[in-house]
Formats: C-alpha cells, structure tokens, sequence
C-alpha cells in the first residue's frame, strides 16, 4: 500500500466515523457548532499522532502481555498535555468541549489504531495513518456539525444565515437531533457505498471488545458469553 | 446533611440530565448491548457497580491525594489507570468468591475500562465539586439512568427487529433515529427537578 493510499483510507473507505462507527460519544456531543466539532477533530487529531507515533516506535520495548495498560497510560499522558495547551491558548473552545476533552483518552479511535495499526507498523506509517484517520474524524464532525448548526441555530461558524437564523429548527440543536443526523449520514453513506452487507453495531466492531477477547484471563470469560 | 439535595442531584442524573440520551456519555454499549433484555440489565448493573466503586476510589485519591500535592492536572491519568485496575480487581474477586454474579456480569466487566460514562462520571464529580455523600449519589444516579435508558432501549429494538425500513436504513441508521425518538421523550423531564423542588 502506498503512503498516499494510507492517508486516503482513513479519510473515506475507512473512515473512523461514519464507515466503522468509533467513537460515537464526542461525534454526537459536540457537533451542535462547527467551531466546537473543529476544536475536538484537531485535539483528537493531535493525540492520534503523538500517540500512534510513540507506540510505533515502542513497539518492540512493550511486553505483549501488559500492552493495553501501556498505551492508556501514554494516550492519557498526551491528552492532558493537549488540554493544558487548550486551556492556556484557546479557554473558550476549552469550556465548550469540558469533560469531552478528558474523554479523549477513552475514544475507540485512538486505541483502536494503537492496536491494530501502531503496534505492527513503522514509525512513518504510522504517522501518516493517524493523519489520515485524524482528518477523517474531523472532516466527518465538520459535516454532521454543519448540518446541525445550520438547521439548529441557523448559523454557521457562527455567522448568521439569513431567515435560517430567525426560524431555527432547535431540536437539531438538541440530543435527539444529534442521534437523528448521525443516523440519517450513516445510512446515506450505506446508499452511497451501497453495500451489500449491512452493517450492525455490536460488541465485536469495537475495538476493547477485540481487545478484552485478546485478553488472557478475561478472554475466556468474554467468549463463553459470546457463545451462549 | 440536606436530604433534598441529595433527591434533587439523584433525579437530575437519572431523568433530566441522563447519561446516555441527554449527554451523550456511554453510547457504544448502549448501542452494542442493548439487543437483548437480560443483557441490556447485566451491562446496566455492572455499569452501576464500577461507576460507584470508581468513584468511592478516586473521591480520596483526588481530594486527599492530588490536590494536596498540586497535581490537579494529572487527574486524567491517574483515574483511567484506577478505573483499569479497579476492574481487574473487581472481576478477579468476583470471580473468586461470587462466581454466580461472575457469571452473569463478567463478560461486560472488561469492555467497562474504555467506556468513557465511568470515567465522565468520576471527572463530572469532581468538576462539579461535590462532596463525597454527593459524589456517590451522583454516580448511582448516572448508573441507574444509564440502566434505565438501557431497559427502555432493549424493548425499544425488540420491536424493531419486525419492522422494515427503507434498505439503507437498515440496520445501525434505523436504530440511531429510534434512539433520537426515544431521546425525545427524555426531553419531557426538562424543568422537572425546578418544578418539584424550586431551585
């Protein structure tokens, strides 16, 4: 595969978002302004990087059998240092996000790539892999974000669009909106690829179910239960 | 002690300000496990369980630990890794000395590490600055809404497995928009706790 093809991926074939479905959570939260989706796209974006990047070139030393602890606690270490930044340069995108930022850490895309890309590929690769699933998370929350600050608030980069602005449809703004516009994108995107095999959430698309199968002791618990 | 405080935080997290379907904490297990009943209620009871522990563990570790020693700021790192092994330990004992609750709540006890409802839960406490008595209010409150909005949810797609929407609805779409609809219905406890107590 070539560098220009990894990049690609992660933008649309296998987009984070709305092709494999990880981390639903801060997509839903923060999508009710662009500036806010943009603030979280490039915080996620960031501590992809530096985290892909260190875990790659960490690979060899991180004993296979205490790796996920590792990798949270790297993770963990470069979110706080990206809320600090956040804290000292941009408070009010800061405030907007809150406890979003935090939960960073716990996104699926971020361990996901750490265990099924970092831990296995180069230093360069797996750089250019988090760029790329990093502008994939963001462009995905620019585009709910967009419609649902546009049809919410009537306003956009929150410059006001005329007769929008006076009649906004708030619930767009609201929870449910936000569920109601991640479904109706998931399912154009299922038009557009047209695929044949319908996606369905379960346990096994997310990554800490693949994970905790991998597990040694635990495994056998979660694959008993899978098997009942 | 105010009593009423405490009803007032309890409602809040549980039908006001609810986990999942109000602040969007939580939502791949919500998603993912809500297919079955009886796992929709072993997930919401294991989810309780380590929301409680996690926050009777990271109350001192914080307050009496952290902030005494100006390393506020590390809070992120240290509750993921308490939350890690609290886990660990919880699924070991389990195991260990009540293997009929192993039994049912083990498989969901792993997958609990990376759900950010616990660790949002731990770090909305101590945002929010309250006190212990308050802090656990608050998670049992954020557990049981979770619970609740898992119960609601698994009738929910229970029904939708007859239905038949358009074909590229089919499947995760569908489910979201149901979730939107039954999200909306949450919407009606807003202004509840003000109309009952005044605040």
């Amino acid at each position: 595969m070539s560098k220009l093809q990894n990049l690609l991926k992660g933008i649309i074939k296998e987009n984070p978002v709305l092709v494999l479905v990880l981390g639903t959570c801060p997509t839903l939260a923060v999508s009710t302004s662009v500036i806010n989706a943009l603030g979280m796209g490039i915080a996620a974006t960031a501590v992809l990087i530096c985290s892909n990047m260190a875990i790659s070139a960490l690979r060899k030393v991180i004993p296979d059998k205490v790796r996920i602890p590792c990798y949270i606690v790297l993770i963990a270490g470069f979110v706080t240092m990206i809320e600090m930044l956040m804290h000292a340069f941009v408070p009010d995108i800061y405030e907007a996000l809150g406890v979003f930022l935090s939960l960073i850490v716990v996104n699926c895309i971020i361990l996901g790539r750490a265990e099924m890309y970092a831990s296995k590929n180069g230093v360069l690769d797996s750089a250019i892999d988090a760029v790329g699933m990093g502008i994939g998370f963001t462009l995905a929350l620019f585009l709910m974000a967009s419609i649902r600050e546009i049809l919410g608030s009537g306003s956009w980069f929150g410059l006001p669009i005329p007769w929008l602005s006076e009649n906004p449809i708030l619930i767009f703004g609201m929870a449910p909106g936000g569920f109601f516009v991640f479904g109706c994108l998931i399912a154009l995107v299922n038009k557009l690829s047209k695929k044949k095999n319908k996606k369905d959430f379960s346990c096994e698309s997310c990554p800490s179910a693949y994970l905790c199968g991998k597990r040694t002791d635990a495994s056998s618990q979660c694959k008993e239960g899978d098997d009942k | 002690m105010d009593f009423k405080q405490l009803i007032i935080i309890m409602m809040t997290a549980v039908l006001v300000n609810n986990y999942v379907l109000v602040r969007f904490l939580g939502i791949c297990p919500f998603l993912g496990v809500s297919k079955k009943l009886n796992q929709a209620v072993g997930m919401g009871v294991a989810v309780t369980f380590v929301m409680l522990m996690a926050t009777a563990a990271t109350y001192p570790i914080y307050n009496f630990l952290l902030l005494p020693n100006g390393l506020g700021y590390m809070r992120t790192i240290v509750f993921i890794l308490v939350i890690a092994a609290l886990v660990q330990l919880v699924e070991i004992i389990l195991k260990k000395y009540i293997p009929a609750l192993h039994a049912s709540l083990g498989i969901y006890l792993p997958l609990i590490t990376t759900n950010c409802a616990v660790l949002g839960v731990t770090i909305n406490n101590v945002n929010d600055g309250y006190n212990f008595i308050e802090s656990m209010t608050s998670s049992l409150g954020c557990g049981l809404g979770f619970l609740l909005a898992m119960v609601l949810f698994a009738g929910v797609r229970s029904r939708l497995e007859e239905a038949n929407p358009p074909e590229s609805f089919k499947g995760l779409p569908i489910t979201l928009v149901s979730a939107s609809i039954v999200a909306l219905s949450f919407m009606g406890f807003n202004g509840l706790v003000t109309g009952l107590f005044g605040a």
